[in-house]
């Protein structure tokens, strides 16, 4: 990889279960990115705030409670109001398939669901940081 | 036939007469089809040291082969399922339905706000209300929740932690207004805090004051509610984080002791409250290591409390476990595979001998459960209770080579991990240096890696996959239950006597800072409805919030 891309894992909400935020969080440590990973229950505005100040390609969100269709767009919310409108957002969780629309019109660029192999989401926050350079460049 | 050996014998005429004179077995006779007889307990044909020293009888020390005598022919394990959605009106009916259906003991689950101690109109909640479980802000909401529902005749699992108080004191409540003395109450809070630092996360407050909320319950229930379990000493959530099976049994057996400990040091008597205390673990797909774990678990917790702590009430010394089988293993595809995975799970749950049992919905991994897929859920134990013949027989794999070598090697681990930790000064401070999150963590991404990797075959997943068209029906929560609830709970506050919250709420602080117990203004704080966001809000100010 040419260059070492900076991404942030986050957990909205109240929900505790981080088995798959932390695997991700590993996984794409392993693939050479830079992670950031939030900890558990945290605001949408310290999510934001975190990718501001951490200055990341990519946000990472995931959610296993129900509460995806309130918190996954209010992050991206948070991000314009913290001037990172362009940081694009990608989420995962136990989020139903009748869910994905809105939530892609709501701005998360990918939504990843239960048993989606790791090389796939890797790629995906691998493509998510490429444009959000290349745009940056630009 | 050689003479009866003289422990047989004794056990016989001490511990099975016992427990025969209070529950007779189900049935006069046990048979197979066809009519061979089934053998209460079967035993090796010499009844050697080692056998009575490592298996012994069932509800005798070390309890290898159970807590009770004469285990399901006495009686079933309750049949648990764990229920609770949206609002309390609607989790109400579930748990009507689910009684009518032949289940014999509730599970009540809580959203977050109410596990983390927040009200439906804090911004905190924002997303969250009635999701996971049943929002529950007042008495009034558990009023609703209790509904026609005799609080003397069934049990009650309560699945909250870090607010485990207020809760408890709501169903203390509610049972006073249907009649019900709280010594009558049956059931079980969970409670148990030191794991939500490690998995789960439902803390609210620093681990020492969590401990001290922990102790106050296991006094207060000692003199009132002398049949509810006090604690569920949780191993399922650890598990479900990845860790391994023997990580799972160590590390819910080290927070036991840090509860005891906690307790002793708070100056209870070992045997007012050692004997209310339970246990919680996850029934897993590997079928014969979980029954092992099973056994392990009961014998080393007998061994701990006396060799560590000197118990000598048996009562003291008996593990009794919930089980529920492992969410984490449920697959979003080919979701009536599930169902046969957690046959198999909860299979090895009954042939370790739980007292409980929770079964998974085969669409869990898409959302809660609806209806029919609990009772799927449901008639899967009942199928096992019923048809399958294990619940006829005492502990039937006991003297397999295999399953009792796998018994000693977990027992052997988990002791081994437990030392780590006591000489890493003890739980709390291996939750603050990271050592339990790290162990359980590293165990997990071995796992996931394997899977990935393709090594570890999970059917539909990484292998037989089959094109699948989105079809399986799911559970919603009405976005509009969040709404509704911030409105009633904001109604109640409007229509409450000010200055009686107040004072009430005084009281729950003044305790808080001078020590003294804090049960009794919990449960005049509730009886006036004062919200639960409130009264952990008071509470949070005198002891502090914990962050990871």
């Amino acid at each position: 990889m040419d260059k070492r891309y900076r991404v942030l894992i986050g957990k909205p909400g109240l929900d505790g279960h981080d088995r798959g935020a932390k695997f991700i969080a590993r996984a794409l440590r392993d693939a050479g990115f830079e992670v950031i990973y939030t900890g558990i229950r945290r605001t949408v505005d310290e999510i934001a705030a975190a990718a501001i100040q951490e200055d990341v390609a990519a946000v990472g969100l995931s959610s296993m409670s129900g509460a995806h269709m309130r918190l996954f767009p209010a992050v991206v919310e948070a991000l314009a109001r913290a001037g990172g409108a362009d940081i694009p957002v990608l989420g995962g969780g136990i989020i139903p398939d009748e869910d994905i629309p809105a939530l892609k019109n709501a701005g998360i660029t990918a939504i990843f669901t239960p048993g989606t192999p790791i090389d796939t989401i890797i790629e995906a926050f691998r493509a998510a940081c490429r444009t959000h350079l290349g745009q940056q460049a630009r | 036939m050689a003479a009866k050996d003289p422990r047989l014998r004794d056990w016989e005429e001490k511990e099975l007469a016992a427990s025969l004179a209070r529950f007779p077995e189900r049935r006069q006779h046990f048979t197979c089809p066809g009519g061979r007889e089934v053998e209460r307990l079967a035993l090796p044909d010499e009844i050697d040291e080692r056998y009575c020293e490592d298996l012994g009888f069932p509800g005798r020390y070390p309890f290898t082969r159970g807590v009770q005598p004469t285990m399901y022919r006495g009686r079933l394990w309750t049949m648990r399922q764990y229920a609770g959605f949206s609002t309390a009106r609607a989790s109400n009916e579930r748990y009507r339905y689910l009684l009518d259906q032949g289940q014999t003991g509730l599970s009540i689950a809580f959203d977050l706000p109410t596990q983390i101690g927040y009200d439906s109109d804090d911004p905190m909640a924002l997303g969250e209300v009635g999701k996971v479980g049943v929002a529950i802000d007042t008495l009034a909401d558990m009023e609703i929740l209790f509904d026609r529902i005799p609080l003397d005749k069934i049990s009650t699992s309560m699945t909250i932690n870090s607010p485990a108080m207020v809760l408890l004191a709501m169903y203390v409540a509610v049972a006073e207004k249907q009649g019900v003395a709280a010594d009558r109450l049956r059931g079980t809070i969970q409670n148990d805090a030191l794991k939500e630092y490690v998995a789960r996360g439902t803390y609210i407050f620093p681990p020492r004051p969590s401990l001290r909320l922990i102790t106050d319950i296991f006094r207060w229930c000692a003199d009132h509610m002398p049949r509810f379990n006090t604690i569920s000493i949780s191993g399922y959530h650890i598990r479900e984080a990845g860790s391994t099976a023997s990580q799972e049994v160590a590390f819910t057996l080290a927070n036991g002791i840090t509860y005891v400990q906690a307790a002793l040091d708070a100056g209870l008597s070992l045997d007012t409250f050692a004997r209310r205390l339970a246990f919680f673990f996850n029934a897993h797909s590997n079928l014969l290591e979980e029954v092992a774990k099973f056994r392990a678990a009961r014998r080393l917790w007998a061994r701990i409390m006396k060799e560590r702590f000197g118990a000598t009430d048996p009562a003291s010394m008996m593990l009794r476990f919930h089980a529920q089988t492992a969410g984490s293993t449920l697959t979003a595809q080919q979701v009536d595979n599930n169902i046969v995975r957690v046959t198999i799970q909860a299979l090895a749950a009954v042939l370790g001998g739980t007292q409980s049992l929770h079964t998974n919905s085969r669409d869990e991994a898409l959302s809660l459960p609806t209806e029919e897929s609990v009772r799927t859920a449901l008639r899967t134990q009942q199928i096992i209770a019923h048809e399958s013949g294990v619940a006829d027989t005492v502990d039937p794999l006991a003297g397999s080579w295999f399953i009792e070598q796998l018994t000693d090697a977990i027992e052997a681990e988990a002791r081994e991990l437990i030392r780590q930790v006591d000489e890493a000064g003890g739980v709390i401070a291996c939750i603050e240096n990271g050592f339990i999150s790290s162990q359980i963590e590293e165990a997990s991404y071995r796992y996931q890696q394997e899977v990935e990797q393709g090594e570890r075959i999970i059917v539909g997943v990484n292998a037989f996959q089959v094109e699948e068209e989105a079809t399986v029906p799911v559970l919603k929560i009405d976005p509009a239950v969040e709404d509704e609830q911030v409105q009633r709970l904001r109604q109640l506050k409007a229509q409450r006597d000010r200055e009686q919250v107040a004072a009430a709420l005084r009281d729950v602080e003044q305790a808080a800072r001078s020590g003294t117990n804090l049960m009794e203004p919990v449960l005049a704080a509730v009886r006036c409805y004062c919200s639960l966001g409130e009264i952990c809000g008071v509470l949070r100010q005198v002891f502090g919030e914990y962050r990871d």
